[in-house]
């Protein structure tokens, strides 16, 4: 982007807008296709665990101890006080603890 | 502030479309709701967007185009990796590469906009269509506890949403200002979608029986991950874990 190209930098944000547009209104537009019966709709209950753990999980594997430490102590916290504040700030001091410890 | 400043404009526009005498789809409660759900999130949201304006400065972004490409494109991960990229020489086939990588990074959100099918289709289609541009993590997942809680009324999605699309335009432009002075990592916040992600898991816990799928999709994730790389494994992880989360519910 050094020599400005104003076409070029439109082009790829229309593209990049219309590629993200289709995923966020493609689900929701094609799922309306279907009768949601009772079964869809058991699946559409269990998706958001589903996508949350399959989201984690990976992350576990290749995060090192800090992912690790994190997700410990933001679900510990949880429990406890039930409060997603309070989770996801001794979340993120733990894993600041942890790298500042040389992990 | 600014974000309800930009709800009241939303609102006012959806309410133009509307028949005056029309019961309102959605009230400015949830939405002040939503705002203040999101409000724990900003911290994370705000490190995040100046990591992008970071990067868009480095590629020789101006200010106007980087805070313009996160209030248009409005897509973290995948802006970051295709300003990272960003091709010497504009083709069709670079613009073509920006646009399948943008929606393979993206296509998460294909279930996310599923999952939200029963809750945002009491809305009418011209509300709906133009919002869902705007649907990203924390309102989806703050929007499912709500509707565990009781909650029935979208202006709280909205809300959510506003707020994260404010918090992400603003923060370009210190991280634009500031470069790369700041490292996000010391302090954790690359850490707080996957600390916020475990606390609402925590949240939709429904006992064990229900967990089956989660250890499916998980199961499933690591080894699409393991065994193809990319950016699929979001998608085969969370379609295994729902289809025998919700095979083994009946």
């Amino acid at each position: 982007m050094s020599e400005r190209d104003p076409f070029g930098w439109i082009a790829i944000i229309a593209a990049m807008t219309v590629a993200v547009y289709l995923t966020r209104a493609g689900g929701y537009w094609l799922i309306g296709r279907f009768t949601i019966g009772a079964r869809l709709r058991r699946m559409l209950d269990a998706l958001p665990g589903a996508i949350i753990a399959a989201t984690v999980a990976p992350l576990l594997l290749h995060g090192g101890l800090s992912a690790l430490v994190t997700v410990c102590v933001a679900g510990v916290t949880m429990v406890a006080l039930r409060n997603d504040f309070a989770a996801v700030l001794l979340g993120i001091g733990a894993a600041a603890l942890v790298r500042a410890a040389g992990f | 502030m600014a974000s309800r400043g930009m709800g009241l404009a939303i609102g006012l526009l959806a309410r133009m479309t509307e028949k005056p005498s029309a019961k309102p789809h959605w009230t400015f409660a949830a939405f002040r709701q939503g705002v203040v759900a999101t409000l724990p999130l900003m911290p994370g949201l705000f490190a995040f967007g100046m990591a992008f304006g970071t990067v868009a400065a480095r590629k020789g972004f101006s200010l106007f185009d980087a805070m313009a490409m996160s209030g248009i494109v409005f897509a973290g991960v995948a802006q970051l990796i295709v300003v990272e990229a960003w091709p010497q020489e504009l083709t069709a086939a670079t613009i073509f590469a920006a646009a399948a990588v943008t929606f393979i990074l993206c296509s998460r959100f294909l279930l996310i906009g599923a999952s939200m099918r029963p809750f945002l289709s009491k809305l009418p289609p011209a509300q709906v269509y133009p919002f869902l541009h705007l649907l990203v993590e924390p309102p989806w997942l703050l929007t499912i506890r709500y509707q565990r809680e009781g909650g029935d009324d979208p202006g709280f999605i909205f809300g959510s949403a506003a707020t994260c699309w404010v918090v992400w335009v603003v923060s370009t432009a210190p991280g634009f200002w500031l470069g790369a002075a700041a490292d996000p990592q010391r302090f954790g916040l690359d850490m707080v979608m996957p600390a916020f992600f475990t606390a609402m898991m925590v949240s939709l816990w429904q006992g064990p029986r229900r967990a089956v799928g989660w250890v499916v999709a998980g199961v499933v994730a690591i080894a699409t991950d393991q065994l193809f790389g990319g950016f699929w494994y979001v998608v085969t992880g969370a379609l295994a874990g729902s289809i025998v989360g919700g095979l083994s519910d009946e």
